[in-house]
């Protein structure tokens, strides 16, 4: 049988100053990229939001003969759209994602359809020659320069509304498992979790500024995802210094802390780099449209992982160190009968304070 | 710890302690016969669960519909089953997906100042001392005020106004010279959403006129946001349905210029002749409209299409008696129940009851049209007075007066619609995103099956069938709750499976650890179950708490989220830890005396 990491002892918390100044440095890279952005001069905004969240509308267009992105740009401009990103398709040669902004209603060129970019998007287009509409598609229309095999069109009010929702719900998300791991362990173990996640969101969300890869409503899906993940990593290990808890009755939490991340590695290890390895898959065959979904998931499966062991121990013991040590909400023990090892249910006793040493 | 968990501590690991230390003495020959039974009976229970659950999921998942063929068990066969079985949301499958919004607020203000003129006509029109009058219709208050010059005679005024304007749910103050009627905002509520209800109806009816295909209507996001959904699946260019919902059918009760009934109707074939009786130009107080007779249309089976119908055009007087906004309901009756002898039968609201009631009084006998965007419908002499019922009559047939009643009854939008969010995605590329998911997560799964078997070789088996196990069940679960799968429902689906896997490697490597330890395999085994369950079980409980509130507070996408979610999750605790114990049991009791476990 082989074995990852089954025999380790590294000193995790004595590490922790270098791990959450790697922390830092990332989010203040991300902030600054944020920020920089969001005050220079022409240039791009803090994240680059999809028309999901910002407004707009993104169509993605079929070929024959693919115009240069100059030539759609000035197509677009010359029917009075001023701005459009256009973008090539990374897995397929033939295909344009273009997006305009949000145009207003405008009767003359598109009259009775409000806030359609899509119209707009036709008009300019057609300068290339006749779109394939309908059912009819590239193949059987040999008259046809290009078709529009899909359209996102978001207005202002819905755009905002949309990021408005999935950020409360993923803070009432938060608070409720703030709850939970209170209730099954301590406060100062649930406010590690949360604050750990919060700290995966954010550096997820700093690559996001940094690389400006695009933010739509499959990312907001990938971020929810990585809050589970995360939240799963942290009580793990939890689960494990609450096991080590009563079975260890005289050591430091701060030993025990370690030993428990050390005894949970190899798990860490096989599951954390089996999600990664997934993920990577996803990256890597998963499509354009599962892009900016993958680029988060990947990531964050590699912060989630990261932030068990940097961010949640860390402030779970160091809340500890001030409060005067947690009354972590312990399980009872069951004898198995043989040595008297005690085995945990699911009962709840309060555990003797200890220190919390170094 | 619930009993389907897995667990059932205390006699089971009673069993453990019978089969892992078979040292343990048992006096009476009897009592060793009934231990045997006991730990048989809990796995044949156990088994039996299992293959009950299991055979569901199958019948579940692939043929509830009809019964199975040897074609369904071949790969083609079992992908065409799970792509019949399971809907595909529109990001998949390929459709259009449209949010809009009534203009509620705008319907609100239109009926407050409707309700104004109303208010100062009817104390006008009985010489009541009102000298002036206003509303107003901003920033949630609505409310319509009358000047009078005698204070004293308010109680008159509010008597005469009540009788012709629906008062009824508004409260009423005297200041002074001023009387006020503002709309209490729970009654604003209960009033923009009965629009955008009837918006809802109005939509429904036209989507279907329009013959699209299972389109999916209905109330989105939150109550006050005056939100309406519709999805068509299948449909990549939305701008056609997009029209024809936000045609506004302006429907209008106008007087035609016409000697009165008995003599026919002055119609003239083209709109030029139409215009010389006017004298070659249009007056403001006039309109020429075209007019399509229907009565005359025979009423042999197919109606004859309307574009090959002869064109006529009439004159009607400008500003219409009534609009259809006045309209409370429209049906088709029938007096004699023969199929071609239908009337249309309608009601007005007060307002428009007392309007028309005036207007059809002193006008017996003249001819009025009813027209509908731009185009004389149907046009019918006045036989007598009507106030706020009334009939339009001509020979309808049974379709044409129930088409004219919808018309009707749905014919105006109570407010404007606008397009919030409108996605498209073309069959091909809803397709395309599939495949790629599907080869992603294919690979991804494929190199968990191969790590697992090569890391914990034996037991990898059992962690591979838990899995298959999981994917199975969840499909089932989802086609039982026949709920739709989107992207980011993959997205769940993914973290579950994420999440099982972390389930049985939580679970081997503590039976690792306490093979490490020095203990005997059966006992490894159980404590590896019962101390990684209580992992399981926080970890579990933690993300289906906050995938509940994430369905609970969100909207599509992340509900759709939370649901595949939650139903991995609760199959995982069955498939990760019920199911995979119950292999290992059954390994065991085929070998009490295992020294070593592949692992």
């Amino acid at each position: 049988m082989f074995e990852f990491f089954t025999n380790i002892h590294v000193d995790w918390m004595g590490k922790r100053k270098i791990l959450i100044a790697i922390s830092i440095f990332l989010l203040l890279a991300g902030l600054a990229s944020a920020v920089g952005r969001q005050f220079t001069e022409g240039g791009t905004d803090a994240f680059n939001l999809g028309v999901d969240f910002q407004g707009g509308t993104v169509a993605t267009v079929k070929f024959r003969q693919k115009p240069a992105g100059d030539e759609i740009r000035s197509a677009l401009q010359s029917v009075g759209v001023p701005d459009s990103v256009i973008q090539d398709s990374t897995d397929k040669d033939d295909e344009v994602l273009i997006k305009v902004p949000n145009m207003g209603r405008r009767e003359e060129e598109c009259p009775r359809v409000d806030e359609s970019g899509r119209c707009f998007v036709k008009k300019a287009l057609d300068t290339f020659g006749p779109e394939a509409e309908g059912a009819s598609t590239l193949q059987d229309n040999e008259a046809a320069a290009y078709k529009i095999v899909g359209t996102d069109s978001v207005g202002p009010v819905a755009g905002a509304q949309l990021r408005n929702q999935a950020v409360i719900a993923t803070l009432l998300g938060l608070v409720g498992i703030l709850l939970f791991i209170a209730f099954r362990y301590d406060w100062t173990y649930a406010a590690g979790a949360v604050i750990a996640v919060f700290h995966d969101v954010l550096i997820t969300l700093a690559f996001f500024s940094i690389f400006q890869w695009e933010i739509s409503l499959t990312v907001l899906a990938a971020l929810l995802t990585l809050v589970g993940f995360s939240v799963n990593d942290s009580i793990v290990i939890f689960d494990r210094i609450r096991e080590n808890l009563t079975l260890h009755r005289g050591q430091s939490l701060y030993d025990l802390t370690n030993s428990s991340i050390n005894q949970t590695m190899s798990r860490t290890i096989v599951t954390n780099g089996l999600v990664f390895l997934s993920v990577l898959a996803l990256v890597l065959f998963g499509g354009e449209v599962l892009r900016g979904f993958s680029l988060a998931l990947f990531v964050g499966s590699i912060t989630g992982t990261y932030s068990t062991i940097a961010i949640a121990s860390p402030i779970a013991i160091w809340w500890q160190s001030k409060l005067g040590a947690a009354k972590v909400k312990t399980v009872r023990a069951v004898s198995t009968g043989k040595d008297g090892k005690e085995l945990a249910t699911a009962s709840r006793r309060s555990v003797t304070r200890r220190p919390v040493t170094r | 710890m619930p009993w389907w968990a897995g667990s059932q501590s205390k006699d089971h690991v009673k069993w453990v302690a019978h089969v892992g230390h078979c040292t343990v003495p048992l006096n009476a020959p009897g009592q060793k016969a009934f231990a045997l039974l006991m730990k048989n009976q809990s796995l044949l229970i156990r088994t039996g669960i299992i293959l009950f659950i299991t055979l569901a999921g199958i019948y579940l998942a692939f043929g509830p519909r009809r019964t199975p063929t040897a074609a369904d068990f071949t790969l083609t066969g079992i992908r065409n089953n799970l792509a019949e079985n399971i809907n595909l949301g529109l990001d998949l499958k390929g459709g259009s997906h449209l949010v809009m919004r009534v203009k509620t607020d705008e319907y609100l203000a239109k009926m407050t100042a409707t309700d104004e003129q109303a208010a100062l006509n009817a104390a006008q029109t009985v010489n009541l001392p009102v000298t002036g009058s206003s509303h107003v219709a901003a920033n949630g208050t609505y409310s319509v005020s009358l000047e009078l010059s005698d204070p004293a005679q308010a109680e008159a005024v509010i008597e005469e106004v009540r009788k012709k304007v629906d008062f009824t749910n508004w409260t009423q103050s005297i200041n002074g010279n001023t009387i006020t009627w503002s709309l209490p905002s729970n009654i604003q509520t209960v009033l923009k959403n009965q629009a955008v209800d009837q918006a809802h109806r109005i939509i429904e009816s036209r989507i279907n006129l329009f013959g699209v295909k299972e389109p999916t209507l209905q109330r989105h996001g939150a109550e006050s946001a005056g939100q309406i959904l519709l999805q068509m699946p299948g449909m990549d260019d939305p701008e056609r349905i997009k029209k024809t919902i936000g045609d506004q059918a302006k429907l209008y009760l106008m007087k035609i210029v016409s000697p009165a009934n008995p003599a026919p109707i002055t119609k003239y074939p083209t709109l030029e002749a139409a215009k010389q009786s006017l004298g070659g130009t249009i007056p403001a107080n006039r309109l020429i409209l075209p007019y399509t007779e229907r009565d005359a249309a025979p009423l042999a089976a197919p109606t004859p299409d309307p574009q090959t119908r002869p064109k006529e055009f009439v004159v009607v007087e400008n500003p219409p008696v009534v609009d259809g906004s006045e309209l409370r309901s429209a049906n088709a009756v029938s007096t004699t129940n023969n199929r071609d002898d239908y009337q249309i039968s309608f009601a007005f609201k007060p307002s428009g009851a007392q309007k028309f009631g005036d207007w059809t009084g002193k006008n017996i006998g003249n001819y009025m049209a009813v027209v509908l965007n731009d185009e004389v419908k149907s046009a019918a002499y006045i036989k007598s007075q009507i106030f706020d019922q009334g009939e339009i009559s001509g020979k309808f047939s049974k379709e044409t007066a129930e088409d004219l009643a919808l018309t009707l009854r749905s014919g105006a939008l109570p407010a404007q619609i606008e397009y919030q969010e409108e996605r498209t995605v073309g069959p091909s590329l809803g397709a395309d995103s599939i495949r790629a998911g599907v080869t992603a997560s294919l690979a991804g799964l494929i190199f968990i099956v191969i790590f697992m078997l090569v890391y914990y070789r034996g037991s990898g088996i059992n962690a591979v069938i838990a899995l298959i196990l999981n994917l199975l069940l969840t499909l089932a679960a989802l086609i039982v709750m026949d709920s739709t799968l989107t992207l980011p429902g993959i997205a769940g689906l993914i973290l579950g499976i994420g999440m099982a896997v972390d389930s049985n490697v939580l679970i081997f490597e503590r039976m690792r650890e306490e093979l490490r330890a020095g203990r005997e395999v059966a006992e490894a085994v159980s404590l590896g179950f019962d101390r990684a369950f209580i992992t399981i079980i926080d970890t579990h409980v933690t993300t289906i708490i906050s995938a509940i509130i994430l369905y609970l507070y969100g909207s599509g996408p992340i509900r759709g989220f939370s649901v595949t979610l939650i139903v991995g999750l609760l199959i995982n605790l069955f498939s990760a830890v019920f199911v995979s114990r119950t292999i290992f049991m059954w390994l065991l009791e085929r070998n009490p005396q295992m020294k070593k476990l592949s692992i």
